[in-house]
């Protein structure tokens, strides 16, 4: 049953700085399947959201896809109940033209997204002359347009309804996700909303066509649990009535452990291990991955002025990073001689369970 | 002041004082809410609708609360980012006393220059990292343009200060010449944590901190705002949606509901033994890092409240699950229940609620 829906293979992205070369993903490969969920965690900084945004063919400048593809099995729009067969066609996203039809008919249509700090482009010193490249606005709250307009429009460039019936869409999507009065919110500009009703906000345009995939990154980090457990539900009823699938990154390693099927944690551009999301919590095999869940404040155990395990050391220079294994300097099972000096493989140390880590290297052969 | 040569503490219970830093009464902010061609007022938004509490030197007040209740809203009340509709708001402050001795200032009352001079010693952390850094200032000009705007020369010594405090929020040095779009979201905020930093404030106002790092870079800020609340008695107002962030940061947390405070106790109290029915609800919808862990949520019924229009009587009364006539008809008062333990509810101890 399971059925992909996109193949990352062998994904670079980087950036030129004036420094040098940031890879900010290096190497990473994911298979995402219909109707599943698969959480992204790791470290600040190792290329989940640009990963994300690669997908959408929206990298920001100046970074580049060097190399890799992103495979895209997309179903025929024609109705199933006809008897046909359903064609799906492949197609790699990363060789689209950013500005042409198809990437626009993917973006925000067939594969919906809600982004990291919606607010960011409320600020007009912002949106003036900064490098981020938007290839569209429809991922983006305008600050001057009311936020039921902005539904309302991307409902229309994906789904054929007239504006009467897109406003009444909006205001629906609007009221599932929980902000009050939404029939007069409708009209509200985003900077008389909230941080949180922001990001609900725009967790209604990415629901309201429908997606067969949902890319959230943090989708959930400025609400408070209550609302984030309601939103969380709206996503696995869409996930379950039309079979969508979700990337779900986070940090919250609470709420992934509720939403994900499956788990990558990534750390500098790379995968470092995948496990269903039981084993990853249960049995955690790479060392990166076991001091992540350490460090997590535990509810419930509250000692006054308590410090909270983290890792030892920073996330290396990336204009020099460190021989062998890149998570060696930091590494509590640092092997001497081994993890200096050799990069680990990605290796099968369990039932659909992954890492590369040289501790399983020889157990795996 | 100097960050450069803190001592890392070790893990010993904090030593509080009891002398209060901040007060806040009756604290009001209502944004007109405006209709048609000729921008009638027809109404307010009542973000923040009537509040009151107190920070100590040294201690961590957790605020928590709906989405959209009014918490970053009271927190830019606070040091005047917004004019407050009422309310007063003393503040301990040493930079307007004179010869060493501190003076207690009604910040609503200060004339622009002496809230310039205030603003040294309260800073805040944005929560969205992005709004609040300049995107054409290199991240060393923004972490030291709080300290030039208080009158400091830039030289080797504020150099120095600001890559220590870049190190210390997990940073690196080479990061000084870039600018904020070059980073992830994580080390924005940690940009706007440093830059919060740079004058030694005595009290914080920290706005979703931490939510955008990951938990072992969340764990190293929580443990560097920890040291540094020892090392130089400061006082935070942490607000967080993450109620395990909370429950290990602060000494006391308030719960906030539509523009008011519903529940505030010490951090123990309130996690263990609510006394307010919503407290309950946000307790029971935390996310556990454990898979099979099933949680029992109390779904609340009926619409979030509206702000410009609550409902009757107590705010909370339409999603309450405890709710009887009486708290359709009048507002609870905010009472003392037990040691500490403040809250607004008509049943408040005798209602057997759940805790963590
Ligand atoms: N416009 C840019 N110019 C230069 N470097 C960039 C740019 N955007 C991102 N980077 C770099 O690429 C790397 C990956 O960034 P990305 O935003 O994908 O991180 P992330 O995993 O999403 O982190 P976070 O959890 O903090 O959001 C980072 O090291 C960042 O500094
Ligand atoms: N400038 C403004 N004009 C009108 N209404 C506003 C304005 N700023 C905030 N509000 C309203 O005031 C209320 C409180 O907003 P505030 O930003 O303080 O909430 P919050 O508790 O910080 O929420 P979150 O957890 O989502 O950040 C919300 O209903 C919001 O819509
Ligand atoms: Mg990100
Ligand atoms: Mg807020």
């Amino acid at each position: 049953m399971s059925e992909p829906l996109i193949e990352i293979k062998d994904l670079r992205v980087e950036f030129n700085v004036r420094e040098g070369i940031v890879k900010a993903v290096d190497g990473f490969n994911l298979t995402i399947n219909r109707g599943e969920t698969v959480g992204v965690i790791g470290e600040s900084g190792c290329g989940k959201s640009v990963t994300a945004r690669a997908i959408l063919n929206m990298v920001p400048k100046p970074g580049k896809v060097t190399s890799g593809e992103i495979l895209y099995y997309r179903r025929s729009k024609e109705n199933p109940s006809d008897g046909q067969s359903r064609t799906t066609d492949v197609l790699d996203l990363t060789k689209l033209d950013p500005d042409g039809e198809t990437i626009r008919q993917v973006r925000g249509g067939e594969i919906g997204m809600i982004f990291q700090e919606p607010m960011s482009s409320l600020t007009p010193v912002y949106s003036v002359g900064t490098l981020i490249n938007e290839a569209v606005s429809l991922h983006r709250l305008s600050p001057v347009k009311r936020v039921g307009a902005q539904i309302t429009e991307t409902i229309q460039t994906h789904r054929r309804v007239t504006k009467a019936e897109g406003r009444q869409i909006a205001i629906e999507m609007l009221r599932k996700v929980g902000i009050p009065k939404p029939n007069e919110r409708v009209d509200s500009y985003p900077h008389q909303l909230s941080g949180g009703q922001r990001q609900r906000v725009m967790i209604a345009i990415a629901l309201s066509c429908e997606p067969v995939m949902l890319i959230a990154d943090e989708p959930t980090t400025a609400l408070d649990v209550s609302i984030e457990a309601q939103i969380l539900d709206i996503m696995r009823e869409l996930q379950e009535s039309s079979d969508m699938a979700i990337l779900f990154i986070t940090h919250n390693l609470g709420v992934v452990a509720n939403m994900a099927h499956e788990i990558v944690v990534m750390y500098m551009g790379k995968a470092v291990e995948r496990a269903k999301v039981q084993d990853l919590f249960y049995q955690p095999q790479h060392p990166y991955t076991r001091s992540l869940l350490q460090s997590i404040p535990k509810l419930g155990q509250k000692k006054s002025g308590e410090r909270l395990a983290s890792i030892a050391g920073s996330v290396p220079d990336p204009f020099h990073l460190p021989p062998g294994c890149v998570f060696h300097p930091r590494c509590p099972a640092f092997m001497p001689g081994r993890c200096d000096t050799i990069t680990p493989q990605w290796t099968q140390v369990g039932d659909d369970h992954w890492a590369s880590c040289l501790l399983y290297e020889e157990a795996g052969k | 002041m100097s960050v450069t040569n803190q001592t890392q503490s070790q893990a010993q219970p904090p030593t509080k004082n009891d002398t209060i830093l901040l007060d806040v009464k009756g604290l009001k902010k209502y944004f007109p809410i405006q209709k048609g061609f000729l921008r009638r007022t027809v109404g307010y938004v009542k973000a923040v609708d009537d509040i009151s509490f107190f920070v100590r030197e040294g201690e961590t007040l957790g605020v928590v609360g709906e989405s959209g209740c009014g918490k970053s809203t009271a927190g830019r009340s606070i040091i005047r980012l917004y004019e407050p509709t009422a309310g007063q708001v003393s503040f301990k402050s040493q930079v307007l006393g004179s010869n060493g001795q501190t003076k207690t200032v009604n910040l609503l009352d200060l004339n622009a220059q002496e809230m310039k001079s205030v603003r040294q010693e309260i800073s805040m952390i944005f929560q969205d990292p992005v709004n609040s850094l300049n995107p054409r200032m290199s991240v060393s000009d923004i972490i030291a343009e709080p300290m030039i705007i208080h009158g400091m020369k830039m030289g080797q010594d504020t150099e120095d200060i600001i890559v220590s405090l870049l190190e210390r929020v997990g940073l690196r040095s080479d990061h000084l010449r870039r600018y904020p779009h070059e980073f992830s979201g994580g080390q924005r905020q940690r940009i706007g944590i440093a830059r919060a930093l740079s004058l030694n404030p005595s009290l914080v106002i920290c706005d979703e901190p931490v939510s955008a790092l990951d938990v072992s870079i969340q764990a190293q800020t929580l443990n560097l705002l920890q040291d540094l609340q020892k090392d130089f008695n400061l006082a935070y107002i942490f607000v967080a949606h993450d109620m395990s962030v909370v429950e290990h940061i602060s000494d006391r947390v308030a719960v906030m509901y539509v523009g008011k405070i519903v529940e505030m106790a010490e951090t123990d109290a309130l996690f263990t033994n609510p006394l307010h029915p919503y407290t309950e609800a946000l307790l029971s919808s935390v996310p556990k890092p454990d898979p099979l862990y099933k949680p029992h949520r109390i779904m609340m019924q009926g619409e979030v409240a509206d702000p410009s229009n609550p409902p009757s009587g107590c705010y909370f009364h339409p999603r309450c699950r405890y709710a009887q006539d009486l708290c359709k008809e009048k507002s609870p008062e905010f009472r003392q229940i037990k040691h500490d333990h403040w809250t607004a509810c008509h049943f408040a101890g005798e209602l057997k609620l759940e805790g963590i």
